[in-house]
């Protein structure tokens, strides 16, 4: 038998910056719309996202406007009710979808690409996009299904510590507004405000069409085409202020029922585009963006048994998104798991990654390149983040050199210049143990 | 394969669409037992490679339930010659993903890796088929982990403990009464011995199925099979006896107390699928998957546009059934009532819309619609390796055969709107039935000596 370690040097040689990355196609519609376009003719099928610079990140005063806007587009539009709209995509086997993050707002399509099912998905879609009714009623029953939504998070220890943190570290920036709002700001919201959200958003130019799929350059075209033309040109979505760093440490504790404590530690991290997103990337990945064999998985699961789910991330945005840990272990381990996430990090940021460690991160990464472009659905989803942050559009094509590049060093530097313990909030929701009930490590 | 180009009428969808763009399916068979299936894509040099093995949940005795799933954690915990964790460092530094899971009817381990590298998961998976290691301190430290996923995933969610109780109650022998991940009973009880029990009773070359999809040639791949897996010695394995539900005489009720903000409702009917039914009643599971796609296959289906629009009633509705397990199962209809409705009334419209399926013929644009989602859908699944190789596996593990895949739009085409009726009169009783209803009960806060920031709220 080949031994395993001969099919490795055989494997690791034949890597390398040969991997065809896709072939990236740029346009602006005639109403001002970015395209961004990769044909791929192997599937009968078509893949659309239209994102708008219309996250929870405008929501301004009126937390939860921007995700009732986006929710409410196929719920009636132009000559169709949402019954009508829901029956032309699935009678063809079209699926509909949208959602609305903190930057980004979209509307999404999976489409055969015969021509009937086609044109009756992009006739669909155009009349969402560009002319959605806001009835009164269908309003009223999205902001009934949002006032669910909340209650099923307050029931929930890991989306309170999630809503908790964000708002705890974001203070009075955009990004501390949770997209499903409150009770109190849904209950005062009207169609009339989501009209003018999507007046004033969902426009030409504050928007990034991403095309995948079994079209050739002049059916794209006109489907982008299709798509925007009744879209007015509008204004793109002005600069988001950036976010104020916490000048001390915090700490907040939200009492809970739960069998576990749900801990989350971190603090402003990156935006999109940052001069630091390769040192800091590569080394979250060392630190615990890889799993198992991350240092805080390593350290909080495999040596000590303390929590199924353990890892850190940075969350790049517009501005300054955050930088968090995340673990649960049941409440009387609480705080011996936030000892051991807090030592971790605080060894990782002196110490830097050590060069096993680092070498083994880099193949993942680039090892693992290819299954990141190996489908449409993940090519789109990169071309919408790459239209979206305004990346190059050479972005794939350099990913891997840019990552070969970074060295522990840089990695070291990054982390201690961008990250500060000494100044990081930490949110623990869960049932609070005496002290003389938690174990000691 | 079906490579024919059937157009239906009515400007309905090419059933050949996803035949047409899909590749072949090639089996082989090991000396020692062991399946192989190959399905090449060509559309980027990436392969997976899943390992099948025939024992799940379902295998499981009183007193040891979780123990597939704990098996399924402690494989990555080391061989001789592979240290713990050193398979995941492995497959890391090729540039893989991987992980595993366990569910009713099997358990599966999977890399997605480039497809040059996929020798490697074969010479890891051959490994740790025959010769794990179960090092009492490892077990010691990942049966807390097990722990802590079942308090992550159900003790801590109010809808999970709910459907957890409601499956328990509603089999008087099925396995399927048992929770995937374990009572917390079994797993404090547990014991690395008993693990290796199970793993020689059931982690052997003949309880398995390779699934390779991807970038990869299948000769070449049959070839490295054998070469990995060829010198595992099979093993005898435990004679299975045919287990059925008895009769159900009468409905079931439940209800679930935990602290929570909204209520849940979770109803089941007991209904046959694939594996289970006879030369007459072969078609019944079709017809199943005919009506829960009706009821719930997507925004215009009757349970979101009558009961979530419409009535407003719910504000969230749906139905589940699959005809792809190893023993049979139920449909199910769960949801959360609107603001002003309680479960009562959410039960009542449900039971009225079973109702109507056993007294009126669905719509031909129905039937339609759904045939046409699920040729959509077939050619939308060849977007990825991972669930075509999902499909192979999860079929040849519940006692079914992979070309199922190709004949399911056909057969389900066959489907007539008198045949969904029959199926609601047979199964869709109330004799049948089992109600779980999740009881919400106050979210107490108790007060904590904690610095609580200024104006800050709870709950979130």
């Amino acid at each position: 038998m080949r031994s395993l370690a001969g099919a490795l040097t055989l494997a690791l040689t034949l890597v390398g910056p040969t991997q065809a990355t896709p072939e990236i196609q740029h346009w602006q519609t005639q109403s001002g719309a970015k395209v961004l376009f990769v044909e791929a003719p192997d599937l009968p099928m078509l893949d659309i996202r239209i994102v708008f610079d219309a996250g929870s990140a405008r929501d301004g005063d009126t937390p939860g406007l921007a995700k009732l806007t986006n929710a409410v587009l196929d719920q009636g539009a132009g000559p169709w009710s949402a019954d009508e709209i829901a029956q032309r995509m699935e009678s063809v086997g079209a699926e509909l979808g949208n959602d609305s993050l903190r930057d980004m707002a979209y509307l999404s399509l999976r489409t055969l690409t015969e021509p009937a099912p086609l044109k009756t998905a992009l006739e669909t879609l155009t009349q969402v996009l560009t002319a959605p009714r806001f009835a009164l009623s269908d309003v009223d029953r999205i902001l009934q299904a949002m006032g669910a939504t909340l209650k099923s998070q307050q029931q929930s220890p890991g989306a309170i510590v999630k809503r908790r943190f964000m708002q705890a570290l974001y203070g009075d920036h955009p990004y501390a507004i949770h997209s499903d709002g409150t009770e109190a700001s849904l209950a005062a919201l009207t169609p009339e405000q989501a009209r003018a959200f999507h007046r004033r958003l969902y426009v030409a130019n504050n928007a990034v069409v991403a095309m995948v799929g079994a079209v050739q350059r002049p059916q794209a075209e006109a489907i982008a085409e299709q798509l925007t033309a009744a879209l007015p040109a509008g204004e793109p979505a002005p600069k988001l202020p950036e976010p104020e760093p916490l000048s001390e440490a915090r700490s907040v504790k939200v009492a809970f029922p739960s069998a576990q404590s749900h801990l989350r530690i971190g603090q402003i991290g990156m935006r999109r585009g940052d001069p630091d997103y390769f040192p800091l990337y590569v080394g979250n990945h060392v630190l615990g963006g890889s799993g198992l064999v991350s240092r805080l998985g390593e350290e909080v699961r495999e040596k000590r048994g303390l929590s199924y789910s353990v890892y850190s991330y940075f969350s790049p945005m517009h501005a300054d998104g955050p930088f968090m840990m995340g673990a649960q272990t049941q409440n009387a381990q609480a705080l011996q798991a936030q000892t051991v996430m807090m030592d971790t990090l605080r060894r990782f940021i002196e110490h830097g990654p050590e060069a096993a460690d680092l070498a083994r991160s880099k193949k993942n990464i680039t090892g693992g390149f290819p299954l990141d472009i190996a489908s449409n659905s993940k090519i789109l989803g990169y071309l919408a983040m790459i239209g979206f942050y305004d990346l190059p559009l050479d972005y794939l094509d350099n990913f891997v050199q840019r990552i070969e590049a970074v060295d522990a060093a840089a990695i070291r530097e990054a982390f201690q210049r961008r990250l500060h313990p000494e100044r990081m909030l930490t949110v623990v929701v869960g049932r609070q143990v005496e002290p003389a009930e938690s174990k000691a490590e | 394969m079906k490579r024919l180009l059937i157009i239906l009428a009515l400007g309905g969808l090419g059933l050949g669409l996803a035949a047409q763009a899909a590749q072949e399916v090639h089996e082989y068979r090991l000396d020692n037992g062991m399946q192989v299936f190959v399905k090449p894509d060509r559309r980027a040099p990436i392969a997976v490679s899943q390992v099948w093995y025939r024992v799940g949940a379902s295998y499981e005795p009183d007193g040891r339930t979780g123990i597939s799933h704990v098996l399924e954690h402690m494989m990555f915990k080391g061989t001789e010659k592979y240290g713990p964790n050193e398979f995941s460092r492995i497959i890391a530094e090729n540039g893989g993903e991987e992980n595993a899971f366990t569910g009713p009817d099997y358990t599966a381990y999977f890399q997605t890796m480039a497809a040059d590298r996929i020798e490697v998961s074969f010479e890891l998976e051959a490994d740790r088929m025959r010769n794990l290691l179960l090092r009492p301190e490892e077990f010691a430290k990942e049966v807390e982990v097990v722990k802590e996923e079942r308090r992550l995933r159900t003790e801590d969610k109010p809808n999970a403990l709910t459907y957890e109780q409601f499956k328990a109650v509603a089999y008087r022998s099925l396995p399927y009464a048992n929770p995937v991940i374990g009572w917390m009973n079994d797993l404090e009880n547990l014991e690395a011995k008993d693990l290796g029990h199970w793993y020689r009773k059931w982690y052997a070359p003949n309880n398995a199925a390779l699934v390779v999809v991807g970038d990869v040639d299948p000769e070449r791949m049959f070839e490295l099979a054998k070469q990995h897996f060829g010198p595992l010695k099979a093993e005898t394995l435990p004679e299975s006896k045919r287990l059925r539900e008895p009769p159900q005489r009468g409905i079931i009720r439940t209800e679930v107390k935990a602290p929570a903000r909204q209520p849940y409702l979770v109803m089941g009917y007991k209904t046959p699928v694939l594996a289970s039914v006879d030369e007459q009643t072969a078609l019944e599971p079709y017809a199943l998957e005919m009506l829960a796609g009706i009821l719930d296959g997507g925004q215009s289906a009757r349970l979101k546009r009558e009961l979530v629009r419409g009535a407003e009633i719910a504000t969230s509705a749906s139905a589940s059934y699959s005809a792809f397990t190893r023993l049979p199962g139920m449909l199910t209809l769960s949801g959360v009532p609107a603001e002003g409705y309680d479960v009562a009334d959410l039960e009542q419209a449900f039971t009225e819309q079973t109702a109507k399926l056993r007294t009126e013929l669905v719509s031909a644009e129905e039937l339609e619609r759904v045939r046409n989602q699920v040729i959509a859908s077939q050619v939308y699944e060849l977007d990825s390796v991972f669930y075509q190789a999902l499909q192979i596996g999860l079929l040849e593990t519940v006692g079914l055969d992979w070309r199922l895949i190709d004949q399911y739009a056909e057969n389900l085409r066959q489907v007539t709107a008198e045949q969904v009726r029959d199926v609601a009169r047979k199964h869709l009783t109330e004799d049948q039935l089992t109600v779980a209803i999740l009881n919400p009960q106050p979210i107490e806060e108790p007060a904590m000596a904690a610095r609580q920031p200024s104006g800050g709220r709870h709950g979130g």
